[in-house]
């Protein structure tokens, strides 16, 4: 057998064991290469940074579960920075069981570095069955769709809720989402109560998205780590974070950028391999 | 009469909340928020038949000794004890049920997420050859954005970028826009066929 033979044989467990090098390494070790700014992640970071303090509300809606968590929960935190730097109200809502539990997490990370207050710089939503139903309840009344907030505080005592009824009193919402909800949000809530959109994620997903962009239907959108890591860099350059602000996603783009390098390593030595070999057999 | 009645009252409602989108009359709206709150009450229900059916389901098992019947002894067990912990401790920052999420389902769903970079660089290693034109086009598109999309492109081929943007932006976005509207004439089409009785899977019963 020679090497080409090899080459096309080769033990899976090797490759694992390169991409497991190729995430570790630059995580233990990070290169800190610079990620340059989208313009979707950019008019979504503008469109948020224009909101008056105390104004109209941000509703961050956690569109996603632990398993995307790694691209998506650095974005929800990165808005939630900046919302509390600017101290614009911030509604997190989740609308299945799993989501509800990485609010919490994002909560607990964000809320302590800016003071955060729950009913007065927050509100946590709790979890109601429906899900397109409570988006367009939401519509006619925040208030009759919950009733409470997830720590069982009644909504109509919250000082951040006097003011805020339904999505007239919204500014923007943004689907932080590894699934196909930022588009119930925009067709079911965007069109029908004329509130902007802005979607956040994974990068699989970006794609999808790009028309939906081009028509305005979402104001941005961050794509993947990519966007994370932008939207970091952007919170950071304003003055938006506390001193000591560990970037999660820009460490991560270092991890990203090595597995994606191997990968076409790997795709260009798989190709050249079975062409040598078709090539030879051919002549045979 | 078993089929007939669920069709008249799919039926009724399919055409009572086209014609209410129509009618901005304040009866009209007042319908239209009654019929959101019996939606979420519906959720509700549904719920209930959900964890009926994982019961029945995973008690079978474990009563016939089925391939695998352990697993489903662990299900049944994660559900009553997150329920319990839920229900009987509370939830909340720094509880039990917090904790069972935090330390449990994150890593766990995390883990198998991450594994997929694993099985992807050695499927992509062994299946993604340039065999035939299409193929090729492919690959050469994918390898580029591929490279593209993470700092160390960028900073190899500071164009790449902007590049990138314009295949996402016209190509792409061409032919997802196309499967878009496929979708969408696909989803009225099967709309109003359930309303109008001629789709009566969602029935049941084959």
């Amino acid at each position: 057998m020679n090497f080409l033979e090899k080459m096309m044989n080769i033990d899976r467990r090797w490759i694992y064991l390169l991409v497991g090098i190729c995430v570790l390494v630059p995580l233990i070790r990070p290169v800190g290469l610079p990620t340059s700014i989208t313009p979707y992640t950019r008019a979504l970071f503008d469109y948020v940074d224009k909101i008056p303090a105390d104004g109209p509300a941000v509703l961050i809606s956690f569109d996603f579960d632990p398993s995307t968590s790694p691209e998506l929960q650095p974005m929800a935190q990165s808005i939630l920075r900046h919302c509390f730097a600017k101290d614009i109200n911030v509604m997190c809502l989740g609308l299945m069981p799993t989501y509800i539990g990485m609010i919490d997490i994002a909560l607990s990370n964000v809320k302590d570095e800016y003071g955060a207050v729950s009913g007065e710089d927050f509100v946590f939503l709790p979890y109601v069955p429906g899900v397109t139903a409570v988006m367009l309840s939401m519509g006619e009344s925040i208030k009759n769709t919950f009733i409470r907030d997830y720590y069982g505080v009644l909504i109509d005592s919250l000082p951040m809720m006097q003011h805020i009824r339904n999505y007239d009193d919204i500014a923007i919402v943004v689907s932080i989402s590894g699934s196909a909800m930022p588009q119930s949000w925009a067709v079911l809530v965007g069109t029908t109560y004329h509130v902007r959109v802005g979607v956040g994620t994974t990068a699989v997903s970006a794609a999808e998205y790009y028309s939906w962009l081009q028509t305005g239907q979402f104001v941005g959108m961050l794509g993947g780590l990519k966007g994370a890591a932008e939207y970091e860099n952007l919170i950071e350059s304003k003055g938006y974070t506390i001193e000591g602000f560990r970037k999660v996603a820009t460490k991560g783009m270092d991890a990203q950028s090595f597995v994606h390098i191997l990968m076409i390593v790997l795709i260009i030595i798989g190709n050249i391999a079975f062409f040598s070999l078709r090539k030879r057999s051919r002549q045979i | 009469m078993k089929r007939q009645f669920p069709l008249a009252i799919a039926f009724i409602c399919g055409i009572g909340m086209i014609i209410q989108f129509f009618i901005p009359h304040p009866v009209s709206q007042r319908t239209y928020q009654e019929v959101l709150q019996w939606q979420i009450i519906v959720g509700i229900f549904m719920a209930i038949i959900a964890i009926r059916s994982l019961f029945v389901v995973h008690i079978d098992k474990i009563k016939r000794k089925k391939e695998g019947w352990g697993y489903s002894f662990i299900t049944l067990f994660a559900v009553l004890f997150t329920a319990f912990v839920g229900i009987r401790i509370g939830i909340g920052e720094d509880s039990l049920f917090n904790d069972l999420y935090a330390y449990i389902i994150v890593p766990m769903q995390s883990t198998m997420f991450s594994l997929l970079a694993f099985y992807m660089a050695s499927a992509a290693y062994r299946a993604f050859k340039a065999r035939t034109a299409q193929a090729t086009l492919l690959l050469v598109v994918a390898l580029i954005v591929m490279f593209g999309r993470v700092p160390i492109g960028e900073k190899v081929a500071p164009w790449l970028p902007a590049f990138i943007e314009w295949i996402l932006m016209y190509p792409n976005m061409a032919a997802q826009r196309g499967i878009l509207l496929g979708v969408g004439l696909g989803m009225i089409a099967t709309s109003l066929k359930i309303i109008l009785g001629i789709e009566r899977g969602y029935l049941g019963g084959g």
